[in-house]
């Protein structure tokens, strides 16, 4: 399969799940296990560029497929860790203090890529609905909220900038 | 202009975001390679003798390098030798579904879970003694040794008279449930065991208590035994210190002398992880029909699990902050703490305090409903004068300063009280299906209430300029790096950017307490604004001398981050130059910062619902918030901590709730059952800011970190409560879920 | 948290899933988004020993116009049907109901099939499904046949499908009455139904009310004998059989029922216009 534009491959047991294959094989840590009855969305990666809840697909479902994980959410031209162009949901939730922990943080950014992408101008509603699959414990949703708002407004003005998002997606 | 006070968005953030942080079982340290996997066999039933283990099949199983017992362990000092003493694997018996029995240790992770299946233990099931009438009842034992199921029990009834003068007295009985804290990371641990030294790394909210703790239960010298903090994914209170599980696996790699790694399920973390609240209180409130209160009494009955963890402790806290905001002149409390078949208890979010608050504002609340008076001017009436401070509470406690009357005001001028009620008067009279409902609650609450122990901090700067904070105080999310940043630049002028703040690893920082009970900022900052007061000092002497001027004539330009003669910016000394100057190892001060006392916050909120009378569900429609924790030095943080607190709390009073059925089953041990809040049932949140410093310690602040869950609980159930009041309805027991308001309308009608 | 071990198969055409089926019997269950089935094998609550992977049949996923009904492939994704433009005009019930199914990470996995084949009475869209008396395509080794939903759900997590079947479509006739509602009682949004009451037209099918999805027949015949919606609301829970869990009692679910059922109705009626 394709993660964050590069090729990765391995043979591994039949029923590895993706969220697994992306932290152990792939060696991708962003990705977080928060539950085991796909109720916590932690481990939201985007799938051919949706969200999908990584411990409810198998690796091999996955196989062939494109996927992005909050490592290759960056802009292009990103860098390392702390250095390079954060994705304007990135940059959101830092400004309007979207994440406490950090542990919930990933997942909940791609849902909201995700939740952005299908509907680009969401009320306050739409956006807690659509976030309804990820759970956060420190924030309380009030600053996650501004902060998909935030970022839909950014990118409304933007549209260029939306659309080149991370060289790893697939257009759907 | 000084950096406190002012928005300041987070140094953390931009590697959470882009790596996304490194929680314990994202480690991939070269000391880990090939390390084992770690699953714990836990007991099914709730409460039963082992009378056998059979490990034959497990180590059959693929990847299987051992599987261990307590028979295993007879290299551990022998235990404290109470009866009550909890073990770190079950030896004889097991009290509580999730007890660690026993560990298999594979190569992969997918290979313990398939050979923990087959470890083979016999049970003999015991009576489960599950709620607390079964566990005062005493027919089943937990601990046959210790003779009751009664662990400890304190205070009294009130007095003969105390009531005396009352027109009305209301008495009632509800429960303050069992919740689970639920961060998002799980439990999870590694450890090597190398050259006659343990490293530990563990998700866990103070190291240096986690390393004392590991040290005892495995015979070790403080010095044996590193313990390393990586990322932490929320603690609540859930992960002070460590835990049996997390010893097990220190030593099991000691044992094997191979290095091992444990991750937890959530199903396992919602039985193993220590559980919160699981009080029942009985109150008891009297007063005067014009609303002023005489006399209050608290009944406590501590359910503290199977084991006396910090359950054994939080009636203490909750009778300290029994008479809340109020002046009564006769407040008293009781309690006894039962031990039950079910996870133990301990610190989670508000330790005892959100326990008293909830308390006496539903007594509050059925006193004024009794004498049919607004609940918002009974409480008024009986607030703590602004002028009283300190002021020495019947419990016992001095509260610091507090502006009771004025945050209540606040409130309700925010929240638009009025128009509420009259919203509200305008829908009875209609009889709409959908009714509104206001809450209203006051609180305070005492943090740093372990003063004593204080904080530490070191601060260096070196000779590149940049400085480096050791903190003991233990970040999980709090921001502590941002805050502790802003400390060192207001008071240094070093950029942001060139502060580094380190936590969490004994050899760096091998004395300090921790994060929980909303301590870190008031002595932990204080700490590291005292040791940059220091290092200022020191560097004031050092520029002198490299200046050739007196003390008296240098001055520090903040904005710049230089020493130079007063006036004089071509004689700009950098702090590169002024460390250098000092040596090798540059600058540093090491404080211990211990205040006289604890600091009490304090705040009111108002909770507006719509509750469906047909169906019994609510909406919460608005949560408006005073929380007066003193000065805040960055609004952001304190913003996050309240909007955190007041999810957590409206939680427990509408939705959460851990369940056991009769037999000590768990009913609620996955996250479809367990209704962990999420976006769709909370609105955006209405803070209102106000701030009333404390003398307690320097910077004026007092901890934010629980406040919110402390004040959210009582007004959401009072809402609740309010909504259907004209029906008939005078109390809701937590969490007022739909079926829970739909019997209680049906009740009143009946 | 990890199913057992099990072999996974890919079938590149539905004759070659069939053949892996019948192939492996007992022991193999077909994956479709794999949100009914990957949770209860992480839970190790279902241990099949084969999953046939039904991914690669992209012709199963369409939603067409095929005049008097509307032809829905079993592959089609929740997320699809939610979006569709041809349902929200022609049988805008199923395309709401289909965008309360889970979240949106599911919806973006979940098909329709595979939420039928489930059987689950506590799942949104089986009482949809009854409520527009569908029609259930399944193909096996004799071939294909239609069930009609009154006949699909069997029992809980039991349907009409044979071992060795695929649903492979669903036939939803267009509406013959217009106004419809579709009534999901929760705690949290993410929650399963406690009570769900789908409506289209006189047609009212319960949600968690059974062990399978249950038309309310009271309602219905009391609609047909000409009571007031209001009044044949009051029949929702005849015939039924609710359970007791964490979140009602039975007498609760009745009253749900009952209440919902009023709404829906009223709500159908309005948009009945």
């Amino acid at each position: 399969m394709t993660v964050n534009g590069a090729e990765v491959a391995a043979e591994v047991e039949d029923r590895t799940l993706l969220v697994h294959f992306l932290r152990e094989t792939a060696g991708l840590t962003a990705t977080n296990i928060g539950c085991d009855t796909t109720s916590c969305g932690a481990c939201t990666v985007l799938l051919d560029g949706e969200s999908v809840k990584s411990c409810t697909v198998l690796a091999a479902q996955a196989d062939g497929h494109d996927v992005v994980t909050a490592e290759g959410l960056a802009m292009k031209g990103a860098g390392e860790a702390g250095g390079g162009e954060l994705h304007p949901v990135q940059r959101a939730f830092r400004s309007e203090h979207g994440l406490q922990c950090g542990f919930c943080t990933p997942g909940m950014v791609l849902a909201s890529v995700s939740l952005l992408r299908e509907n680009p101008r969401p009320t306050e509603e739409q956006v807690r609905m659509g976030l309804e699959g990820n759970l956060c414990r420190c924030t309380g949703y009030h600053n996650i909220v501004r902060a998909v708002l935030a970022a839909a407004g950014e990118m409304a003005a933007e549209p260029a900038e939306a659309g080149a998002e991370a060289g790893a997606e697939v257009a759907r | 202009m000084s950096i406190l006070g002012t928005r300041v968005v987070r140094t953390e953030d931009p590697r959470l975001l882009t790596a996304g942080g490194t929680y314990t079982d994202d480690l991939r340290l070269p000391e880990l390679a090939g390390a084992l996997r770690v699953t714990f066999v836990r007991s099914p039933v709730a409460h039963a003798e082992i009378t056998g283990i059979d490990a034959k099949e497990a180590l059959d199983s693929p990847g299987v390098v051992a599987v261990l017992t307590a028979a295993d362990a007879d290299d551990l000092p022998p235990a404290a030798g109470r009866p009550t003493t909890e073990p770190l694997l079950a030896t004889d018996r097991v009290r509580y579904v999730g007890e660690p029995v026993a560990i298999v240790l594979t190569e992969d992770g997918y290979q313990g879970e398939d050979a923990a299946e087959l470890v083979s233990v016999d049970y003999t099931p015991l009576d489960a003694v599950i709620g607390m009438g079964a566990a005062l009842a005493g027919e089943s034992l937990l601990f046959p040794a210790a003779g009751s199921n009664v662990l400890r029990s304190g205070g009294g009834p009130a007095p003969d008279g105390a009531f005396d003068g009352c027109d009305v007295v209301v008495q009632r009985t509800f429960p303050n449930q069992r919740v689970a804290p639920v961060p998002l990371e799980v439990r999870a641990a590694a450890a090597t065991w190398a050259d006659g030294r343990l490293t530990l790394w563990a998700s866990t909210q103070n190291a240096q208590q986690a390393r004392d703790q590991v040290a005892e239960a495995l015979g070790l010298d403080a010095a044996e035994v590193r313990v390393i903090t990586p990322d932490v994914g929320g603690g609540f209170g859930a992960k002070i210190a460590t835990d049996r599980d997390t010893i097990v696996v220190a030593w099991a790699a000691r044992r094997l002398g191979q290095p091992l790694r444990w991750v937890e399920t959530r199903n396992e973390n919602l039985l193993g992880m220590v559980h919160g609240r699981a009080q029942q209180h009985t109150i008891r409130i009297g007063g005067t029909r014009d609303g002023r209160i005489l006399a209050y009494h608290l009944d406590i009955v501590q359910d503290c699990g199977a084991y006396p963890r910090f359950g054994l402790f939080l009636p203490s806290l909750t009778q300290l902050m029994a008479s809340g905001v109020y002046d009564l002149p006769y407040c008293g409390s009781s309690f006894r703490v039962v031990v039950t078949n079910t996870t133990p208890i301990s610190a989670y979010r508000g330790a005892g305090r959100p326990e008293a608050t909830a308390a006496i504002e539903r007594a509050v609340d059925l006193f004024a409903a009794e004498i049919g008076q607004d609940p918002a001017e009974v409480r008024r009436r009986n607030l703590v004068p602004p002028d009283a401070f300190p002021y020495t509470t019947p419990g016992g406690a001095v509260y610091d300063t507090g502006a009771y009357p004025a945050a209540l005001d606040k409130v309700l001028a925010a929240a638009g009280y009025p128009e509420l009620r009259a919203e509200q008067a305008r829908r009875r009279e209609r009889g709409d299906a959908a009714q509104l409902g206001i809450g209203v609650s006051c609180y305070v609450e005492i943090t740093a209430g372990d003063y004593s122990g204080g904080e530490t901090s070191r601060l260096v700067v070196d000779g590149t300029g940049a400085a480096t904070v050791y903190t003991g105080s233990s970040p999980h999310g709090q921001g502590h790096a941002t805050a502790y940043a802003m400390l060192v630049t207001s008071e240094l002028g070093i950029p942001m950017d060139r502060i580094t703040v380190r936590h969490g690893d004994t050899d760096e920082v091998p004395r300090g307490i921790g994060t929980y009970g909303s301590r870190s900022l008031q002595l932990g900052g204080s700490a590291v604004h005292q040791a940059a007061a220091e290092v200022r000092d020191q560097a004031r002497g050092l520029a002198a001398g490299l200046l050739e001027a007196s003390e008296a004539d240098l001055e520090l330009d903040l904005s710049r981050g230089v020493w130079q003669v007063r006036g004089d910016p071509d004689t700009a000394l950098s702090w590169a130059a002024v460390a250098g100057q000092a040596g090798p190892a540059g600058l540093a001060a090491d404080v211990d910062f211990k205040p006289a006392s604890p600091t009490f916050p304090f705040g009111a909120h108002v909770a507006v619902v719509e509750v469906d009378t047909e169906t019994g569900k609510t909406t919460l429609l608005r949560h408006i918030t005073v929380d007066d924790a003193g000065r805040v030095l960055n609004p952001v943080l304190a913003e996050g901590q309240r909007h955190g607190g007041i999810a957590q709390g409206v939680a427990q009073a509408l939705l959460e709730e851990v369940r056991y059925d009769p037999d000590g089953n768990p009913l609620t041990s996955t996250l479809a059952d367990y209704a962990a809040i999420t976006a769709t049932e909370l609105p955006s949140f209405e803070l209102v800011p106000m701030e009333t410093p404390t003398t307690v310690n320097p910077l004026g602040v007092k901890g934010i970190g629980e406040a919110g869950t402390i004040g959210a609980a009582p007004a959401a159930l009072s809402a609740v409560v309010d909504a259907v009041a004209h029906l008939g309805v005078r109390h809701i027991d937590m969490p007022a879920t739909p079926l829970r308001v739909w019997t209680a309308i049906r009740e009143a009608r009946s | 948290m990890i199913p057992a071990p099990f072999s996974y198969q890919r079938a590149a055409t539905v004759d070659e899933a069939l053949a892996l089926v019948s192939e492996y019997g007992d022991e193999a269950k077909f994956l479709a988004g794999g949100h009914s089935l990957l949770p209860l094998m992480k839970l190790r609550l279902a241990q099949p020993e084969v999953l046939v992977d039904l991914a690669p049949l992209r012709e199963l996923s369409y939603i067409r116009d095929a005049a008097g009904h509307i032809a829905i492939g079993a592959l089609t994704r929740h997320h699809d049907v939610q979006h569709s433009a041809l349902l929200a005009q022609a049988v805008p019930l199923l395309a709401h109901a289909a965008g309360q199914v889970g979240d949106p990470q599911i919806r973006h996995r979940g098909t329709l099939g595979g939420s039928l084949a489930h059987g689950d009475p506590a799942s949104d869209l089986p009482a949809v499904i009854l409520a527009l008396d569908a029609v259930m395509v399944a193909r096996g080794p004799a071939g294909e046949r239609e069930i009609a939903a009154a006949d699909f759900f069997q029992g809980l997590f039991e349907t009409a499908l044979e071992p060795d079947e695929l649903l492979v479509e669903v036939r939803v006739p267009k509406p013959a009455e217009a106004g419809w509602s579709f009534q999901k009682f929760t705690k949290r949004a993410i929650d399963w139904a406690i009570v769900g009451v789908a409506v289209q037209g006189s047609a009212v099918a319960l949600v968690n009310m059974a062990s399978t999805p249950v038309r309310a027949a009271g309602v219905e015949g009391a609609l047909a004998a000409g009571a007031a919606p209001r009044d044949a609301a009051a029949h929702a829970a005849d015939g039924t059989s609710p359970v007791e869990d964490i979140n009602a009692t039975p007498a609760y679910r009745e009253h749900l029922a009952r209440i919902l059922t009023g709404r829906a109705l009223a709500e159908a009626a309005g948009r009945a216009g």
